[in-house]
């Protein structure tokens, strides 16, 4: 939680209307269907979905990681005046690893196994700035030391295999953060690792944005961690944002039934347990060939005859702050809907 | 832990081993095998009993077998193995024809390996487009033409009749470097054919798997260009099942695969001496030529495994790395 | 067998994996203490949640509970009769009664077998059905566990990781078992489709009348289905608890920060929290530490950890501890512990004493 992250400063970085479509051997995969949102400096943007929701692709796209033959990427990126998606690639190159890192989830196979960790780092280091190969090496030990990795000195000369889950991410992090981004994209960093490991992970990240001023894009299924450390919160679905506002605003008056069904099915270990744990009937939907109207009707207890129309994402509160989402109900309905068994959940059909 | 200086130990005992081990199999096939009565051979076709019987005793062919094996094993070890057709020296022979054989086989494997790699690597990058298509097919073709009708063919189109290349036939590097790089153009192309074709896609389908793994997603990630990150990832890595490959060849192209190729070129190597005493079933050389190319299939197959450990460290040290 | 007796009973399981090496003849040059003197009960009816992280030996127990690996040594009783040791045709029956469902749907199923084979294939193996009565068994049970019965010639490349799960809950359900272990069933799967797979497990519990024994790497899953837990670190117990107490009063501080590391969806209430996160690594399998082995990376740790394996003490809330320095409980509760009947036999039974109540952490 970044006390600069104030209303209205200049955004660091404007998605504007991204649509991502890969042509597959089963037709046109619509990954992502309309996505815009700011990042603000210092802010901990997270975005929350399941597989198929598109958030992955977003990510990966705001860095051009994505553009293949057979993507068709259109809307714009906006950082420091060039708009991503139209830049060429050595303009992209030039950018990703210095002004903007990821880490993705998996940090057994992020590494390359035949290269040792240090000399990973050092590449990246060499690739955006004229430096000696000694001068990389002592930065790369600095860097892992940053990250809480003991032994930095001996350590920086193992191999990835050498390192464990955490350790690997830790160093990952370490390498992203190299030649001082002011974004880091984080795409999953801790699902793949154990759960004290992954508060480890969680209370560097936070330390590095509380330190540095680190922007942070934090991407992940776990409401869990998104409370323990993001500012804003973008909720998305079949491809498309279906709600997005301030911390407290999703986890305390939530407007769409699909967070509140995420938040439903949720275990608090600080409070008893449910009877029967809240679920969300049905699945995700296929994204070749996306529902007409409101997606997440077919799986939505509240649905009624207006869902048949896609509703766009407005502010829809009076006192409306940057609180958006895509959902038909009044507001007064949608505070009554969302109570269920004293918490916030999505409900049985009726 | 294991060491290099253990696991190298071991694989010398497990050579000795094999080498044991095939030459008990050579011989005891060889005495079963029928028409193969030595003592016929050396008496020659008007040989009558009364010779036969003396060679039998004199050569020791009425010894029991075990007798005769380490007899012939004595042999081979003190150089002093003759075959029993012509009487000459077989360790002799072999060592004359080992030049031949490592020109023609180090020189081919130079060729196959890098145009594999340069094939395999053009098709992988430009992967589905023309490039692609066509280098497919002519991997394709390399692949399906045989050793010895792409030599006749050769032989005959490109030396006899368009008389670009000599007709075969060897000459030594020591008398004349160029005839020598001459004589051996027609025999390096037709051995390197096939496995060009092979290894190019080889490397290609190992490249365009390995460019979906996570780390290379992450080089792009890091801003390091694009040619980069096919080197030094892509490549890199592809390349590791395609240099141990290679050694498993070689070893087997030096050991005995070259016989169809020297033999259509008329290049006396050690191949050429093992197939003619193939078709006269003559044991001594058989067994020299069958042991020398076991030798280094096997030590090539060690080499290549340290290569291996070279080159991917998850291998190196062996249980730790789990 | 009434409802409450025990199940299964586990007796100081030991399970190792030698390493070997050697020049022409291998010597065992170390050893993976997977599962170190493992002892639980499960009754019928019950299900207990196995928590630990990677490395922890819980997927290596199960396996050594159904046999699939042979225990180095201990026993595994299944209603009275011991199954160490006995041939493959002696299992037989004994695998009927004890199925498995594993973490990851999509490689546990064949892609290359129809969904109803894999289902149904456990039931013709046994001979129990064939021909038109095997298809409608398999399709009742497709139906039970959500599936469409029509899908029954479907291959499982065509189904979401979820419904996956659940074709291997209807092939575990196929044979009728008592029990049924299920090893990490929904960690593989997003958060809206792991409630319903939980539930799906809970009906089915009350049903089919089964006992679970439910793996899990973290504490949130395993407390909507447990009635009871134990948790694991590098091969061993460290504290066995009825579910309830667990979550509020946890004693090994293991269990502690296992308990910590799970966020709480409420941005308010994460903020005040401090949550205890330990440092550094598990350490290797390979070379556990001395003693306590979570006394590497325990803010609690005292010289008498890293000397002496504190025995299983058996509190009077029915919760057990193997800790020097224990956690939540009060003079009381130590007072009256006593050293539990499976305690591991290398531990001391030195129990947790009066006076050594806030101990000064010594590291």
């Amino acid at each position: 939680m970044n006390p600069s992250a104030r209303p209205n400063p200049e955004p660091l970085l404007s998605v504007e209307d991204m649509r991502v479509r890969f042509a597959t051997e089963d037709g046109v995969v619509h990954a992502v269907d309309g996505v815009s949102f700011d990042l603000r400096p210092g802010e901990i943007l997270g975005i929350v979905g399941e597989s198929g929701s598109g958030k992955s692709v977003t990510a990966q796209t705001l860095m051009g990681l994505t553009r293949s033959p057979n993507a068709s990427i259109s809307g714009s990126v906006r950082f420091h005046g060039t708009d991503l998606v139209t830049a060429s690639e050595e303009q992209l190159q030039s950018i990703r690893g210095r002004e903007i890192s990821m880490v993705f989830q998996d940090p057994m196979t992020s590494l390359n196994p035949v290269y040792r960790v240090g000399a990973q780092i050092i590449e990246q280091i060499e690739a955006h700035k004229e430096i000696g190969d000694d001068e990389a090496k002592e930065r790369a030990v600095e860097l892992l030391a940053s990250v809480g990795i003991p032994n930095a000195k001996e350590r920086v000369d193992n191999y990835p295999y050498e390192f464990s889950g955490g350790m690997r991410q830790r160093a990952m992090i370490a390498m992203a953060l190299a030649l001082e981004p002011r974004i880091l994209i984080a795409d999953e960093p801790t699902t793949a690792l154990d759960v004290t490991i992954q508060a480890q992970i969680m209370a560097l990240i936070q330390r590095l944005n509380e330190e540095r001023g680190l922007a942070v894009i934090l991407i992940t299924h776990d409401l869990g961690v998104i409370a323990e450390v993001a500012d804003r919160v973008l909720v998305m679905y079949a491809g498309q944002i279906v709600e997005e506002g301030s911390l407290d605003d999703i986890f305390y008056d939530p407007q769409h039934p699909y967070t509140w069904g995420l938040l439903g099915s949720l275990t608090r270990l600080d409070q008893p347990p449910p009877d029967r744990l809240p679920q969300i009937g049905g699945q995700p939907p296929s994204l070749l060939a996306p529902p007409g109207g409101c997606r997440f009707r077919p799986r939505c207890p509240h649905a009624f005859e207006k869902c048949t129309e896609l509703p766009a994402l407005e502010e829809r509160l009076p006192a409306a702050n940057s609180h958006a989402d895509r959902c038909w109900l009044e507001p007064s309905e949608k505070r009554e809907k969302r109570e269920v068994e004293g918490r916030i959940g999505l409900g049985a059909p009726a | 832990m294991e060491g290099m200086g253990q696991f190298i130990l071991r694989r010398l005992i497990g050579m000795v081993a094999v080498l044991f081990a095939i030459s008990v199999l050579v011989f005891l096939i060889f005495n079963v095998i029928p028409n193969s009565d030595p003592a016929q051979r050396i008496g020659g076709k008007n040989a009558n009993e009364q010779l036969i019987n003396r060679i039998n005793e004199d050569w020791g062919f009425n010894d029991p077998l075990p007798e005769q094996y380490v007899t012939m094993m004595k042999k081979v070890f003190t150089g002093d193995l003759v075959s029993y057709q012509n009487q000459r020296n077989v360790l002799d022979q072999i060592e004359k024809g080992i030049p031949v054989t490592f020109s023609l086989c180090i020189g081919a494997g130079i060729i196959w390996f890098v145009l594999g790699v340069v094939f395999g690597y053009l098709s992988a990058i430009r992967a589905g487009r023309a490039t692609d298509r066509a280098l497919t097919i002519l991997a394709l073709i390399g692949i399906s033409l045989p050793v010895f009708w792409l030599g006749e063919m050769l032989l005959y189109y490109v030396a006899n009749k368009a008389g670009l290349f000599p007709l075969g036939d060897y000459v030594k590097f020591t008398e004349d470097p160029l005839q020598w790089a001459n004589h051996l153009i027609l025999p390096w192309f037709t051995l390197s054919v096939l496995f060009i074709g092979f290894y190019s896609r080889l490397l290609r389908s190992n490249m365009l798997d390995v460019m979906d793994e996570d780390y290379v997603r992450t080089a792009r990630a890091k801003g390091l260009p694009e040619r980069q990150v096919r080197l030094k990832h892509v490549l890199r890595n592809s390349l590791i099942p395609i240099i141990t490959l290679f050694g498993l060849d070689f070893g087997a192209v030096i050991g005995g695969g070259a016989i169809l190729t020297e033999t259509v070129y008329n290049l006396p190597g050690v191949g050429l001496y093992a197939g003619q005493s193939v078709a006269s079933l003559d044991l001594p050389p058989l067994i020299a030529v069958t042991m020398f190319g076991a030798f280094f299939i096997v030590l090539l197959n060690t080499i290549v495994d340290i290569a291996y450990a070279y080159l991917d460290p998850r291998i190196r040290l062996g249980t730790q790395a789990a | 067998m009434a409802k409450g007796d025990p199940l299964l009973e586990v007796s100081h399981l030991v399970k190792r994996f030698p390493i070997k090496e050697g020049l022409l003849f291998d010597r065992e040059v170390a050893a993976v203490h997977a599962v170190d003197d493992v002892s639980l009960t499960l009754h019928e009816g019950e299900t207990l949640g196995l928590v630990g992280e990677s490395g922890c030996g819980k997927s290596t127990l199960c396996r050594a509970i159904i046999q699939l690996l042979t225990p180095t040594s201990g026993s595994v009783k299944y209603r009275g009769k011991e199954l160490v040791g006995l041939s493959r045709k002696d299992l037989q029956p004994v695998r009927r009664d004890i199925q498995m469902i594993f973490q990851d749907p999509y490689a546990s199923l064949n892609p290359r077998k129809r969904v109803g084979q894999i289902i149904g294939d456990p039931l013709s193996l046994h001979g129990l059905a064939s021909g038109s009565q095997l298809r409608r068994e398999v399709q009742q049970l497709m139906d039970r566990v959500g599936l469409q019965p029509e899908h029954y010639n479907r291959f499982p490349h065509e189904f979401s990781g979820g419904q996956r799960q659940r074709i291997g809950i209807a092939r575990a359900l196929a044979l009728r078992p008592r029990l049924i272990i299920a090893d990490e069933p929904v960690s593989a799967l997003d958060v809206s489709i792991q409630a319903q797979i939980i539930n799906l497990l809970d009906d089915l519990q009350d049903e089919f009348d089964l006992s679970y024994i439910f793996v899990a790497h973290d504490l949130g899953v395993v407390r909507h289905v447990s009635d009871r837990i134990a948790v694991m670190y590098l091969g061993k117990i460290v504290e066995r608890s009825p579910a309830a107490v667990l979550y509020e009063r946890p004693i090994h501080p293991y269990s502690v920060a296992l308990l910590s590391a799970v966020p709480i969806p409420d941005p308010r209430v994460e903020a005040e929290r401090k949550p205890l996160v330990l440092e550094g690594d598990v350490p290797s399998p390979v070379n556990p530490p001395p003693a306590c082995r979570f006394h590497t990376r325990c803010p609690w740790a005292t010289e008498i950890c890293s000397q002496d394996e504190p025995p299983l003490a058996e509190y009077e809330s029915g919760q057990a501890a193997a800790c020097h320095h224990p956690r939540n409980v009060d003079s009381q509760m130590i007072a009256g512990a006593t050293v539990a009947v499976d305690s591991p036999a290398s531990a001391s039974d030195v129990l947790p004493s009066q006076t050594e109540r806030e101990p000064a952490v010594t590291r």
